[in-house]
């Protein structure tokens, strides 16, 4: 049995999951300016898929793997890139754009690269931590009539085909697809690693190749309009109650619960 | 787990439209974290104390039953009714804790390695009432020991015998800071990671940083001169406090609340107050002047195979990292095999090899553009030269916080091993772990060193940019042999090379009787000169510090 795949990994770059949030004076966004931001964490997830399969088959000598990450936005996106060839994918691909990217324009550039790269398979995270869509799998699932396996915690891969097991409601479900395909990560996939130093050194050499919006010929305009951003309610700080009648007078009047 | 997962959810409103992933995330951060168990920077103390209240044994030998040596001095009232009522005179019932149960906190150190029997807790909510309180005890000779999160590993915090102790648990205001020069004025009761988030918010870091931040006070922080993570690069407490307000133990509240820079007028007394470790009289305020918080941060670790090329890494790092250098720290083999094997569960190692030695640097500075470049190029100068073996970059905060909580973990690994008998000592870096090594000789040559036998393993790590050590010992349990074998031995070491016993940890109870190793007999009377002068009934936490 012989195995030769291409992966193509698509990768958003994000404010860090640790920044805490601010939304700007406006109320039209959130702050990014002078803000860390690191790859999508499902999106490392998906790499560290993309790798281990490459590894796995390299390792059964059953076949081979090439793992293309793909990204989409200003330049700065190229460091998400290079976090990802660090990681050990072999290629990088930088869709350049300075607008608003929502998930039907970035599923149609996907698109547009799918069909220049024809990968086996494609993988995702399940939703990027920013504006938390869960669309851009699905929506490329769709443009491309291919099958998806959404929300995957386990991945094994046979000849032109792979077994997908999934997070669901009450439990995991177990699917069987034929190859390409598309498959978007869940948090129990894996761990993604750490990039090594001589990893990270490789990784300056590896190819990164720049095309812009326009040369792929996709319309990236934005459908949706944001009205107004907001944050939540802040939480107010608990009361201590200085004795039962205290406790149960608060709870009629004040909480209205009894 | 739990942490983690607060912490995470403290953060919560960053994701602006769902909540519902906050939690999900918090389990990708659990699953990742394994490296490190449940611990990250913040949670690393709360742990500690939390699984002490736990642990506290009710046979434990008091400290007094341990150390036979130590006498009481029966000049010291003891604790009477009239006593109480003037406490309860001036402060609110709560104030006072008598509880056998509630003391129990109180009286032991989170080490379990010292325990009093101290019968009152007094925790004043203001300067005025530890003046008042003081005054009495010293009208009255009654001892007392001031003491802030109880976070010490020396004994300095708790009472030998049956001192008062007096709390700054109530003491927890933030005074006032000055978003301009960035003086930050407040109670001594302040938990530093309390002060450090305040600061954060207007982008103002606290100068030092330690494992135990979420629990120790600022006061009992400056009273025992803490060094910790970041002295490397924001200097000691020496220079970083502006002033202070400190009550003597004749009950004078001396106020030098100063958030000037520069102050040439006279003795600059402060200092003498600045790891005083509560010899003195009690640390009520502080001025403390704190840096700007930098933008960009990057942590790196590194496999190094011998301790000459973690000199090396040093070298290089001052030259080539130089002013965005804010951490080097390293640790040996035996550190990280026991993080692994107390703190691991299904470890993802970030090194994919062992090393003899690893060392974590921390990079902080303005621009991350710029800090990257640098970094990268000193770290790759440092694989093509064979300075280090392999390395990783933290690529994000969750591999940040990973990576540093292995070497916070060292401690509680440390613990989780068995009893710790705990160094902490400074001296020129090129011998510095020699020590590490002769200690190793030394015990295994006495037959004590190794599995089945009295002391498990020896393990140093610390701040090689201050030639600071951390040897650690750990035994089955405390025994005269084990002891006999380390002291004076360690001291003697440590003093042929003209180091410090006591780098940062202080002299508590455990280094009074090694003082002398460190410092000259007329230094010595000088020190208690002062001592006797600013305390003459001695009732400020008596039997400790001064031989």
């Amino acid at each position: 049995m012989s195995n030769n795949l291409r992966i193509l990994v698509a990768t958003k770059r994000v404010i860090d999951y640790a920044v805490k949030i601010r939304v700007n004076a406006a109320g039209t966004a959130v702050e990014t300016a002078n803000v860390k931001h690191s790859m999508n964490p499902f999106d490392e997830i998906g790499t560290e898929q993309a790798i281990q399969i490459k590894e796995g088959l390299e390792k059964a000598k059953t076949g081979k793997a090439e793992v293309v990450v793909v990204s989409c936005g200003p330049a700065k996106v190229q460091e998400t890139l290079r976090t990802a060839l660090a990681m050990g994918a072999d290629r990088a691909i930088h869709v350049e754009s300075n607008d608003e990217l929502q998930p039907l324009a970035v599923a149609k550039v996907l698109k547009a690269i799918v069909e220049k790269e024809k990968p086996d398979l494609v993988i995702l995270g399940k939703q990027a931590i920013d504006d938390d869509s869960n669309q851009t799998g699905q929506m490329l699932a769709g443009l491309l009539n291919w099958p998806q396996a959404t929300f995957a915690s386990k991945v094994e891969l046979g000849e032109k085909a792979m077994t997908v097991t999934r997070e669901v409601d009450g439990g995991v479900e177990t699917i069987k697809t034929a190859l390409p395909a598309i498959l978007t990560t869940d948090l129990r996939l894996n761990t993604p690693r750490y990039a090594s130093l001589p990893n990270i050194m490789k990784a300056k050499k590896k190819p990164l190749a720049k095309l812009t919006v326009a040369e792929l010929g996709v319309d990236v305009k934005p459908r949706l309009e944001i009205l107004k951003v907001a944050e939540p309610a802040k939480r107010q700080g608990g009361k201590m109650v200085e004795s039962v009648d205290d406790l149960v007078d608060k709870l009629k009047n004040e909480a209205k619960v009894l | 787990m739990l942490p983690i997962t607060r912490r995470l959810l403290a953060n919560a409103p960053r994701r602006l439209q769902a909540v519902s992933l906050r939690p999900n995330l918090a389990l990708t951060t659990v699953a990742r974290a394994s490296v490190t168990a449940s611990i990250t920077r913040s949670a690393f103390s709360t742990f500690s104390k939390a699984s002490f209240a736990a642990t506290l044994s009710k046979d434990k030998a008091f400290t007094a039953d341990k150390y036979p040596h130590l006498q009481r001095n029966q000049e010291f009232k003891k604790l009477a009714d009239d006593d109480l009522a003037f406490f309860k005179s001036i402060l609110a019932p709560s104030a006072l804790t008598q509880d056998e149960g509630d003391l129990e906190a109180f009286n032991n150190d989170w080490m379990q390695k010292y325990r009093g029997q101290s019968k009152l807790v007094l925790k004043p909510s203001t300067t005025e009432q530890v003046s008042q309180i003081l005054k009495y005890c010293n009208d009255n000779k009654l001892a007392v020991v001031p003491q802030g999160g109880n976070t010490g590993l020396v004994g300095g915090a708790v009472p030998v015998f049956d001192e008062i102790i007096i709390s700054t648990a109530n003491m927890s205001s933030i005074r006032s800071f000055d978003n301009v020069s960035g003086a930050l004025v407040c109670d001594a009761g302040c938990i530093l990671e309390v002060l450090d988030n305040h600061l954060a918010e207007r982008g103002y870091i606290m100068p030092l940083d330690l494992g135990a931040k979420g629990s120790c006070h600022i006061g009992g922080n400056v009273a025992t001169n803490a060094g910790g993570l970041r002295l490397l690069r924001y200097g000691s407490l020496h220079g970083t406090v502006l002033g202070l307000e400190v009550v003597l133990p004749d009950g004078t509240i001396l106020d030098n609340l100063s958030t000037l820079r520069k102050d040439n007028t006279g003795y600059d007394l402060k200092q003498l107050f600045i790891g005083s470790e509560g010899s003195l009289g009690i640390i009520t305020g502080v001025s403390i002047l704190a840096p700007k918080r930098s933008k960009a941060i990057n942590v790196a670790l590194l496999g190094v195979s011998s301790f000459e090329q973690v000199q090396n890494a040093f070298k290089r790092s001052r030259d080539e990292l130089s002013e965005i250098l804010s951490a080097f720290e390293f640790w040996d083999k035996a550190s990280i095999d026991l993080v692994k094997q107390h703190l691991v569960a299904g470890a993802n190692d970030p090194l994919e090899s062992e090393h003899p030695f690893y060392i974590l640097i921390e990079t902080s500075g303005s621009n991350k553009d710029h800090d990257d470049e640098k970094l990268n190029n000193y770290l790759e100068g440092l694989l093509t030269d064979e300075v280090v073996q392999d390395g990783v970059v933290a690529q994000d905060t969750t591999q940040f916080n990973n990576l540093w909580a292995i070497r916070e973990g060292i401690p509680e690994a440390c613990s989780k091993t068995g009893a710790v008998y705990k160094y902490d000592l400074s001296m020129p870096v090129p011998v510095l772990y020699d020590m590490v090594e002769d200690m190793r000789t030394r015990l295994d040559e006495n037959g004590v060193l190794g599995e089945g036998k009295p002391v498990k393993c020896v393990v140093g790590f610390g701040h090689i940019g201050d030639g600071n050590l951390h040897l650690n010992i750990m035994a089955e349990k405390y025994t005269d042999e084990v002891t006999g074998l380390i002291e004076p031995f360690v001291y003697e070491w440590t003093a042929k090379q003209h180091g410090s016993v006591s780098a940062e940890h202080g002299l508590g109870l455990m280094k009074t009787g090694a003082l002398h190793y460190s410092k000259s007999p007329s230094m010595m009377k000088l020190m208690r000169n002062v001592k006797d002068m600013i305390d003459p009934k001695g009732i400020m936490n008596p039997y400790k510090f001064l031989p």
